[in-house]
């Protein structure tokens, strides 16, 4: 059970740890003021959700190990994050787009994560939930703004939907981790969620002009960590350089 | 101190209405957006206010330089919600600057092509985890040297984003000298770290309150206009005073072997910067010059597009909006 519930915590806190990330590269560079900063918010509530993830995965590991050791002393295997929120940033339509298709599984999972028999976790789930709601409302206002603005953005949101697409069918893959949670009521079926998915994007993708692709095709790898996206290591060179250069150091 | 060399504009205002507004910025009263001010007074201002702000956007790249390599998940937070915060000090000055009669997007423009400047300090690389201890302190410790006064200013919307600002500048402080006091207590090379960030940084931090008063032509009007508090060196006088004694605490030594406390004036004497090369980074050859404004100019235009859809969007709703009623 331990060793299936350390599982399913990496996978939260690798999702929000690497998505935070990601989303932090923006830093100072982002198209306007007001998006610099909505972006540094977001950045900012992943790093916290991941504070709060991993460090219930390592208590929940019992060797010794803290939310710091995970994050910056795991290599590319020993990471559980979805291939979607691993993918680089892009163009900012992109960057929204991977946010919108994140942000509205996220909603969902961590609504029914509230309702959790695993007491830490809905604890965690409840704070986190309201940070994603509001992350849901800006991206999906922004997914519609950039779809129905000009022939160029509409082009450029079509391009990262169509890109992003295929990442975004592992959200609802199920595998024996996924189903231990689900029978010990930790957990929701992952399965079921991609309808009620479907139902909140589907009309904002209309709004926004934008076509939903036809294939169901998923790249699958990423939660399991058999098979990541070549960007996460590069991720990872970046943001453990320190601690792995310097071993011995407390920051 | 995030504005530096703020040329005072001469003003051909009626000497009777000047002379009025000179009382009452005399008698300690805000000069507020739609009221009469000497063209003089409001062109400084937008120069000061919008270079101000200039610094707090270019001064974004420095540090972001360092988010993605954050040694722990609660630096890199703190990190973020810095230079967060900074965005947002841009936001209101940028906002304050507008009520005098300019917008953001020209502001940007004239950054971008060079006829606004930010603040040397944001030309000078970090290099190292302890540059983001050694900006926090000593950076953030003399721009609040500046701001404090600030506060105190005579243009109502300036003062009040002062007020905001400050509050936050003394906490990114207390943070920067946070993450000196770990690197000082920490293995040899986090000392070592720290000593090179300070070597590299102390100069540089001296030079942002601008030329010695003796070379500094700009200060008088602008000091009676309440757009500038202190003189030059008064305030770079107070930042050594302040600075020298926590270098000690650290276990630090300032690059300056002539530093010494002088009894008699109470205070430190110290060395002045290299002015030359203080000179030179205003012309453009400091060592990042060209690759922050080519940052600044490349989220420009790759964002060109999303301004552009966002503001398409925002007059389709608008349309729609009028059509239904």
């Amino acid at each position: 059970m331990s060793a299936a519930l350390f599982e399913y915590l990496l996978r939260l806190g690798d999702n929000t740890l690497v998505l935070g990330h990601r989303v932090s590269e923006w830093c100072g560079v982002a198209p306007a003021l007001e998006e610099d900063i909505a972006l540094a918010n977001t950045a900012l509530d992943f790093i916290g959700q991941t504070q709060m993830w991993l460090a219930y995965a390592a208590e929940v590991e019992d060797k010794g190990r803290d939310a710091d050791a995970l994050a910056f002393r795991r290599d590319v295997w020993d990471f559980r994050s979805l291939l979607l929120v691993e993918q680089t940033n892009g163009d900012f339509g992109k960057t929204l787009m991977r946010q919108f298709l994140f942000d509205a599984f996220n909603v969902l999972n961590l609504t029914a994560l509230v309702g959790s028999a695993d007491v830490r976790i809905a604890e965690i789930a409840a704070k986190s939930v309201k940070e994603a709601q509001y992350h849901l409302e800006r991206s999906r206002e922004t997914v519609i703004a950039l779809g129905d603005g000009t022939q160029e953005s509409n082009r450029r949101m079509q391009k990262a939907l169509d890109v992003l697409w295929p990442f975004a069918g592992e959200m609802f893959v199920v595998d024996a981790v996924d189903t231990e949670m689900q029978k010990a009521g930790i957990g929701p079926d992952l399965a079921a969620l991609r309808g009620e998915w479907v139902a909140i994007i589907q009309p904002v993708l209309t709004s926004a002009m934008l076509t939903l692709p036809e294939s169901d095709f998923a790249h699958k790898g990423g939660k399991t960590g058999v098979r990541h996206s070549e960007h996460l290591g590069h991720m990872l060179a970046t943001m453990q350089f320190l601690p792995r250069a310097y071993p011995d150091a407390q920051w | 101190m995030y504005a530096q060399m703020i040329k005072s504009e001469a003003t051909l205002d009626d000497p009777e209405k000047l002379a009025a507004f000179q009382a009452r910025i005399d008698a300690g009263d805000k000069i507020e957006p739609k009221e009469w001010m000497p063209e003089g007074y409001r062109k400084t201002l937008i120069r000061q206010i919008g270079q101000h702000a200039h610094s707090e956007i270019v001064g974004q790249l420095p540090e972001g330089n360092w988010i993605t390599r954050a040694p722990t998940l609660e630096r890199k937070a703190i990190l973020l919600a810095k230079v967060q915060d900074e965005a947002g000090h841009g936001l209101y000055l940028y906002c304050a600057a507008e009520t005098l009669g300019v917008t953001r997007d020209e502001m940007t423009e004239m950054l971008l092509d060079g006829r606004m400047k930010y603040s040397s300090i944001f030309n000078y690389p970090t290099l190292t985890w302890a540059d983001m201890g050694a900006v926090g302190w000593l950076v953030d410790g003399a721009a609040i040297m500046n701001q404090v006064p600030l506060q105190r200013t005579s243009f109502g919307p300036y003062s009040r984003a002062m007020v905001r600002i400050c509050k936050e500048e003394s906490f990114h402080q207390r943070q920067g000298f946070d993450i000196m006091m770990k690197m000082c207590k920490g293995t040899e090379a986090q000392k070592n770290m720290a000593q090179d960030a300070l070597n590299r940084m102390w100069f540089p931090s001296l030079m942002m309150f601008g030329p010695s008063d003796k070379d500094s032509t700009h200060s008088v009007q602008s000091m009676s206009w309440k757009i500038k508090m202190n003189t030059n060196d008064e305030l770079r006088q107070k930042f050594v005073d302040q600075t020298a004694p926590q270098a000690e605490y650290l276990g630090l030594k300032i690059p300056d072997e002539t530093l010494a406390w002088n009894e008699e004036k109470g205070g430190y004497d110290f060395a002045e910067p290299d002015w030359d090369e203080f000179f030179e980074v205003l012309q453009g050859n400091g060592p990042c010059n060209v690759e922050r404004i080519e940052a600044r100019q490349k989220a420009w235009d790759d964002g060109a597009w999303v301004r552009e859809g966002l503001m398409a969007h925002a007059e389709k709703r608008a349309a729609l909006k009028e059509a239904a009623q």
